[in-house]
């Protein structure tokens, strides 16, 4: 039952990978690196096979985007936790829009495997080397990715609806 | 303590006969004896096993028999939120249905669309199918799901015997694109 | 009918079947579909399809103000809704940087064991009823309601709780709720005793269980899973212990763990766990301590009334809560509770506006339903909707 401090992390992965961090802060007492997006899964084999930091456990995977970081719209957040440790980690991985590919870890961690479906589905990003990637959660003829910021939460066909009682 | 008894439908009485017409003794039968099919979906499926269970057992009121199979069933119970993806699974177990059949929709959810206005949930499944009795709440206490029971109970009690047959209720099926 | 005479005995048995389980089906608890494809009564392989019941919670959160969010929550594992929300409260406390009162904290871990409990009870039953034991079901549930109870003296609601608020409870335990819980507490350990002696040693109940569904830890370890599932298969991860909240660390319990994780062991770790949640409510319940209810979070917490009506602070507080404009900080934060299932996360960005900028739930159902083909890969198709049953997935968790 090891203990690893913030830096010693930071200190770790430069050393093997030394133009991967893109930048590094502490949020609420949780360590987040913005890594670059190729080397995402080169990042997640050191980390599982590495004997000190022993990072075998992925709690979460998910999709986020920010519309207005041109060429970095997309992005992948990563949260790893090191059971051994008892230490947890954010990884994030930004793409662009236009062509929103990143590799997949499903072959480093089975957990992977539907929640970067449910990434895709909401947010359109590709994983390549994904052994399923179609859509998990809504209906497979959609033609749209509704968690992106430019999609409304509500259905725009209803025909029984007064938008204006609703004060739109 | 007082005993009700329940009114009899009216009816001619004499000394080892009672006389009434066939729909009100087919209706009474009918009423007493649902059997429902469960189709609970999420949280207001708790409630009715709630229900079912004996604190506020709904076995009293003739629904003993559950059937999971909808060629068996008289009356579709859909409890929960029914999305989009799930809205053709309803109409094919309710095209599965042998008249008569009712449809109870039970909680929020599947009355309107609750508190989910959003891309993936039909709001209510009237949307699909037709409706007998709505069941407010989110989800209904199982006093007032057994409330709703006892109102597909009066409608059963209450439904002449050529109502499936009639004009107004074939254009009611015309409009959902139900033969 | 044609005798076709040219084929030899292995290609004829082995034309595979297709059976579709679901999405609605008496066994499946929940609205989710298998296809299962079966060499007679062996189940070779099986595909999910999934999000029949897909609400949208994420894309919601993001057009909510923040406590309006409770009541999604509640949605999520609806069996034991108070855990959920006791969750998000603590998100948002740890975004505000509120730490609230010792006594808020134990109220919190009574209700959250009671949930607990609530939780362990539906699919402990349901497991006894997917093997043909009805009687634990309905004998269960009797006590399922006094639980009910107490959660509707504390907030009103029987299901969907909506409990707490952010900052604190909404109330104080009154003398009744005590009551209650101690009503609760001396009568429960008899009946539960009652519906152990029922399953736990039952021939029957053994011979379906032992053995079905099993799964490595490495496996487990591998497909992420949490929460009971995980504690069956031998490793020892409890949220509750690795990353202590709402002040566990003051209690004395123990984490059960199974051997083999197979749906005996998952069983019987949720019936330990039962167990524990007592422990921990009892003891809760004896040194609750003195104080407050809440935390002064004055832009989520709403004030008294008596306050609202003589004092302009106060007034101009509870207008700038039910019209959500609260200031929040920027930034991103992950917070996991252990819930019924295993570690249900919260990751929260904030933008500093009245809703979320990106709200996401991390389910354990849907993380570790994933694993369920390699769990039955081989065994025939009673055995497999008994391991279904005892993975207690929960729809409203797997889709959100």
């Amino acid at each position: 039952m090891g203990s690893l401090s913030n830096q010693e992390i930071i200190n770790h992965i430069q050393e093997t990978f030394p133009n991967l961090v893109v930048s590094s802060q502490e949020s609420f007492g949780m360590m987040t690196i913005e890594v670059q997006a190729d080397q995402v899964k080169n990042l997640f084999q050191f980390l599982y096979e590495n004997s000190e930091l022993q990072f075998q456990f992925l709690t979460d995977l998910c999709g986020i985007h920010f519309p207005d970081q041109s060429g970095k719209e997309l992005g992948v957040v990563y949260h790893l936790h090191s059971l051994v440790n008892n230490y947890r980690i954010r990884i994030k991985a930004f793409i662009p829009k236009a062509n929103p590919q990143i590799d997949s870890v499903s072959d480093i961690f089975k957990s992977a495997n539907w929640q970067e479906r449910e990434t895709f589905d909401f947010y359109g990003i590709e994983f390549l080397g994904h052994p399923n990637l179609k859509r998990i959660l809504n209906v497979d003829e959609m033609d749209y990715f509704p968690l992106r910021k430019e999609y409304p939460l509500e259905d725009q066909h209803r025909t029984d609806k007064n938008d204006s009682y609703f004060g739109r | 303590m007082s005993i009700q008894i329940a009114d009899a439908p009216p009816g001619i009485q004499g000394q080892g006969f009672f006389a009434t017409s066939l729909d009100k003794a087919v209706g009474l039968a009918r009423a007493n004896s649902l059997w429902p099919l469960p189709f609970a979906t999420s949280c207001c499926g708790i409630e009715f096993m709630a229900t079912m269970a004996s604190n506020y057992d709904m076995a009293r009121f003739g629904s003993e028999r559950l059937s999971f199979s909808p060629r068996q069933a008289d009356l579709l119970m859909v409890m929960g939120t029914i999305a989009k993806k799930m809205g053709p699974v309803v109409r094919q177990v309710y095209l599965q249905m042998a008249e008569p059949r009712w449809v109870i929709a039970v909680g929020a959810c599947a009355s309107s669309g609750g508190i989910f206005d959003t891309y993936s949930v039909l709001q209510g499944i009237d949307k699909v199918i037709p409706v007998d009795v709505y069941v407010p709440g989110c989800p209904p206490r199982p006093e007032q799901i057994i409330d709703g029971i006892t109102k597909i109970q009066e409608l059963v009690k209450n439904e002449p015997l050529r109502r499936r047959n009639s004009q107004e209720y074939q254009a009611l099926m015309a409009s959902y694109g139900i033969k | 009918m044609e005798n076709n005479l040219n084929t030899t005995f292995e290609e004829q048995s082995k034309a595979y079947t297709t059976l579709n389980l679901g999405p609605t089906h008496p066994a499946t608890h929940g609205i989710f579909q298998n296809i299962l494809t079966m060499d007679g009564e062996i189940i070779i392989d099986s595909e999910q399809t999934v999000g029949y019941i897909h609400r949208a919670f994420e894309k919601i959160a993001e057009h909510r103000p923040f406590y309006q969010v409770t009541p999604l929550t509640d949605r999520l594992n609806y069996c034991s809704s108070p855990i959920n929300n006791m969750g998000w409260h603590m998100t948002m406390e740890k975004l505000l940087g509120v730490s609230v009162p010792k006594r808020v904290d134990y109220m919190r871990v009574i209700v959250m064991e009671l949930a607990r409990i609530s939780d362990h009870l539906v699919c402990n039953s349901v497991i006894g009823v997917d093997t043909g034991a009805l009687t634990g079901f309905t004998y269960v549930f009797q006590w399922r309601e006094k639980i009910y109870d107490i959660y509707e003296e504390i907030c009103g609601a029987r299901l969907t709780t909506n409990i707490g608020r952010i900052g604190g409870m909404e109330r104080d335990f009154s003398k009744e709720v005590i009551a209650k819980i101690e009503d609760f507490l001396s009568g429960f350990p008899k009946v539960f005793d009652e519906f152990c002696s029922l399953l736990e040693r039952n021939r029957i109940f053994m011979d379906r269980t032992i053995g079905t569904g099993p799964i490595t830890a490495e496996k487990a370890l591998n497909y992420g899973f949490t929460g009971p599932n995980l504690r069956a298969t031998g490793v020892d991860y409890d949220v509750r212990v690795m990353n202590p909240y709402s002040s566990y660390g003051d209690f004395d319990f123990t984490i059960p763990i199974g051997i083999n994780g197979d749906t005996y062991d998952r069983f019987m770790v949720r019936q330990e766990e039962i167990r524990e949640s007592l422990k921990i409510i009892r003891q809760a319940l004896n040194n609750l301590p003195e104080g407050k209810y809440f935390a002064e979070v004055p832009s989520f917490y709403l004030p008294p009334k008596e306050e609202v009506y003589h004092n302009m602070e106060a007034l101009i507080w509870h207008f700038k809560i039910v019209m959500g404009e609260a200031d929040v900080p920027v930034g991103e934060i992950y917070h996991s509770v252990e819930g019924g299932n295993g570690e249900l996360g919260y990751y929260l960005v904030s933008d500093g506006g009245r809703a979320a900028y990106r709200l996401h739930f991390r389910r354990p159902c849907f993380i570790y339903y994933q694993a369920f083909p390699e769990m039955v890969k081989g065994s025939t198709l009673s055995d497999a909707i008994v391991a279904m049953s005892s993975m207690n997935v929960i729809a409203g968790e797997l889709d959100a």
